[in-house]
């Protein structure tokens, strides 16, 4: 597989994970905004943090209402993590490795290209927002059920796969981030109604308040959210269980190639230093400390990925 | 216009009687329901727009979207139309083969004097480069896409003789996808003959003109300028279908004397590189050094027996149009026969006469760059202004050597579908040729190009023109 290729996959996918993450921390967002006003402007500028895009924000708007917000990260051709520019960068990079992909994947892919084109044509107005956000996902998850049902398990597919979890693994860690102080002992009223808003948006931000509800019964627990999140391998969006999978991924390449590379150690390195302490330890010794340090840990592991397998020249 | 009885309809006489290959197809379009049609017709665009083949037009804002027109009537063509036509076919592409040969090497038939020493001397199509260099089982045009017109029933030209990179063959793929789809009952009732092999074919005479470097089962690569060239889809889409490598400059680097694409397991040699750009884009360091699109090195590397490159470099010579108006002379010089197709009379208006006459007449003839293609820079004289006319003349006559001249002649139609019914367009065809050491294949089929507009000549899809399926029926 030519190199070229493998970068190709590998960053169509992040964009297709990421137009999907971003449009449950908008719901996220939303729904906060809807139930308590005051708070309004503070969770749309956590929003723009945890996407990480709040000086580029900056640069076009002024105050942090939903609905420039909304627009900025859905619509904003001029921004290319929108939602728009990325569905259509997943897009041009479907063309680019047209090759590798099945028929399936490759027509997923364009579809979503033109339904998001169509949705987000025009500036979404609230009573559509629900139902534009959750296209969105059915699009994705229409590529998901593509690539699965029809890729064959080799290369191609690691690499498509690499790029979905290390994308994943960076908004977890990233949406926990920018929250972490509701999750502190210090701050951790049990039972207070604002810190179990705060915990459910984070939870809702990655689908998995109804998971986490069935799993416990509802007893929410500031370290029982910080478990579930980072530890759980149940739970396919948590640090945990993406950490696996990337491991996983790359040993397949190694098999297929029969040659370990750098990259092959460093994501086993990365999901041992995650996975060794218990949570208890976690919350005690540094929450932020853990997830800045896992976030630049995932960083480093793709670029590395990058020069592993010559994406670029 | 095209109502008019002086075209010649492929489907029918002025009076409804279907020509012989249409027989059965006529019975069943004269009987099937308008609005079943509608919908198919509707049926085949959504699924041209869901499978991403899409044709760019440069300077087109939305240039990655547009579809070409695709019309549900098919193009019949009978087995004894197709046997005469590929025996001219392949007659005319052994010839060019043997001219290009010729050129490179004795030039024998420049001191035979039947093609004059100026026109190849001052021409930018021949690649002093090629100089002395025999390509690799002595084949220059690995693919070929010859385009034909039609103005009776026996009455075939060849128009244009694609040696670059012909483009158009997806289409005919896909084309015949699609119709398979939309009428399979039509299939299983006419004989038309299969075009799906043609990926395979090609990989196979591909591979059979690797060169002396090559080991074991050659290493094919199609190489593509890119995502946003016009012609994309079809490169992807054959490299695919072949199950090669697509390729882009970028991934291509010299390595221990061959050219070796960057793969994530590190640099692997290509044996034939089926090339989808320009002589002038392939190497950077012997034609235009500001080339991002080649590779460089390439030439020399060919000259050194370590690549096939298809087509070779400068093949293009064959295609040129004022070449084009000695083929008949080419053709018997090599083959020692009679050209079996016509040649359209064309008047070279580098020579004073001729550019008197076309001058004098642009109102009745077609006037052509002579290195142009895709229909742009051309005067269609019946259907220009007369200011448009006026405007040409003077571009003629400032630079006369770059123009050639043909009559218009009354291309051939066949119906297409359109809100009121069928109704007649002209069309030309493209068949394509494929050719290794072993033999020369023509595939059963080709694409055929359509003018959607009522009574317009101008058939390219850079202009709006369509496309159709083409059947070719078995004896």
């Amino acid at each position: 597989m030519l190199g070229r290729t493998a970068g190709g996959l590998f960053w169509m996918f992040r964009y297709l994970e990421r137009c999907e993450n971003t449009s449950r921390l908008v719901e996220a967002g939303f729904r906060i905004a809807l139930t308590r006003n005051t708070a309004a402007e503070q969770e749309w500028m956590s929003v723009l943090d945890t996407a990480d895009v709040r000086k580029a924000y900056d640069d076009r708007y002024s105050g942090y209402n939903g609905e420039n917000v909304i627009n900025f990260l859905l619509r904003d051709r001029s921004h290319p993590a929108s939602v728009n520019s990325m569905a259509e960068a997943a897009r041009t990079n479907a063309r680019a490795v047209r090759t590798a992909l099945t028929r399936e994947v490759f027509e997923a892919v364009n579809e979503n290209y033109l339904i998001l084109r169509d949705a987000l044509a025009q500036p979404v107005r609230d009573r559509d927002l629900p139902a534009v956000l959750n296209t969105i996902r059915q699009q994705s998850a229409l590529v998901r059920g593509a690539l699965h049902g029809t890729m064959l398990r080799n290369d191609i597919y690691d690499f498509a796969r690499l790029g979905t979890f290390l994308e994943r693994a960076d908004n977890t860690a990233r949406i926990l981030d920018v929250k972490y102080y509701v999750l502190l002992p210090s701050v951790a009223h049990v039972g207070a109604a604002l810190d179990n808003v705060q915990w459910e948006t984070i939870l809702r931000a990655l689908s998995s308040l109804r998971a986490y509800r069935w799993l416990t019964q509802d007893k929410m627990t500031a370290q029982g959210i910080g478990e579930f999140l980072i530890l759980d391998k149940r739970l396919p969006r948590s640090l945990a269980f993406c950490s696996a999978a990337i491991t996983s991924n790359l040993g397949e390449i190694a098999k297929e190639y029969g040659e370990e590379t750098p990259s092959t150690q460093l994501a086993i390195e990365n999901e041992t230093r995650l996975t060794s302490k218990p949570i208890e330890k976690i919350m005690e010794f540094g929450l932020h400390e853990t997830l800045d340090a896992f976030i630049r840990s995932n960083n480093t592991l793709a670029e590395q990925i990058e020069r592993d397998y010559r994406f670029n020249e | 216009m095209s109502d008019r009885p002086d075209f010649y309809d492929e489907m029918r006489d002025a009076d409804l009687t279907p020509h012989a290959p249409y027989q059965r197809y006529h019975a069943w379009i004269t009987n099937e329901d308008e609005s079943r049609l509608r919908a198919k017709a509707q049926e085949a665009e959504r699924m041209f727009r869901r499978t991403g083949i899409t044709f760019n037009v440069y300077g087109d804002p939305d240039a990655t979207d547009r579809l070409i027109p695709f019309d549900i009537v098919p193009r019949i063509i009978g087995a004894t139309e197709w046997s005469r036509l590929t025996r001219g076919i392949e007659q005319r592409v052994r010839a060019i083969n043997a001219f290009l040969h010729d050129l490179y090497h004795r030039q024998e038939i420049i001191k035979a004097g039947r093609v004059p020493l100026d026109l190849i001397r001052r021409n930018v199509a021949l690649l002093p480069q090629m100089i002395g260099v025999s390509p690799p089982g002595g084949v220059y045009t690995h693919i070929v896409g010859v385009d034909i017109v039609r103005t009776g029933p026996g009455d075939f030209f060849a128009l244009e003789d694609n040696v670059r990179t012909p483009s158009g063959v997806s289409y005919m793929l896909e084309n015949r996808e699609t119709m398979l789809q939309i009428f399979p009952e039509l299939f299983a009732a006419i004989p038309v003959r299969e075009v799906s092999h043609y990926p395979k074919a090609l990989r196979r005479s591909l591979a059979a003109c690797a060169p002396a470097a090559a080991h074991g089962e050659p290493t094919v690569a199609v190489l593509t300028p890119g995502v946003y060239n016009s012609a994309y889809f079809e490169h992807a889409f054959l490299a695919d279908q072949m199950g090669v490598e697509l390729v882009e400059g970028s991934d291509l680097r010299v390595v221990n004397g061959r050219i070796a694409m960057r793969t994530t397991r590190g640099y692997t040699p290509i044996d034939v590189l089926y090339r989808r750009i320009d002589d002038d884009f392939l190497d950077p360091l012997t034609f235009r050094p500001d080339s991002m699109l080649g590779a460089p090195g390439a030439m020399d590397i060919y000259r050194a027996g370590g690549i096939t490159l298809a087509n070779a470099p400068g093949a293009g010579i064959a295609d040129d149009k004022a070449i084009y108006s000695y083929m008949p002379d080419i053709v018997e010089f090599y083959t020692g026969e009679t050209a079996i197709l016509k040649n359209v009379p064309t008047w070279r208006c580098a020579e004073p006469d001729a550019l008197r006459y076309v001058l004098a007449h642009l109102a009745e003839v077609v006037v052509k760059e002579v290195h142009g293609s895709g229909g742009y820079g051309m005067l269609v004289g019946p259907a220009a202004t007369k200011q448009e006319r006026a405007d040409f003349a003077e571009k003629l006559k400032a630079n006369p050597e770059a123009y050639i001249a043909q009559p218009t002649l009354a291309l051939s139609t066949v119906p297409i579908f359109t809100e009121a019914g069928l109704a007649p367009r002209h069309v030309d065809l493209r068949p394509f040729v494929l050719v290794s050491p072993e033999r020369i294949e023509i595939i059963p089929g080709g694409l055929t190009r359509v003018a959607m507009k009522e009574g317009s000549l101008v058939v390219n899809s850079s202009q709006g023109g369509g496309t159709k399926d083409t059947w070719v029926l078995e004896e």
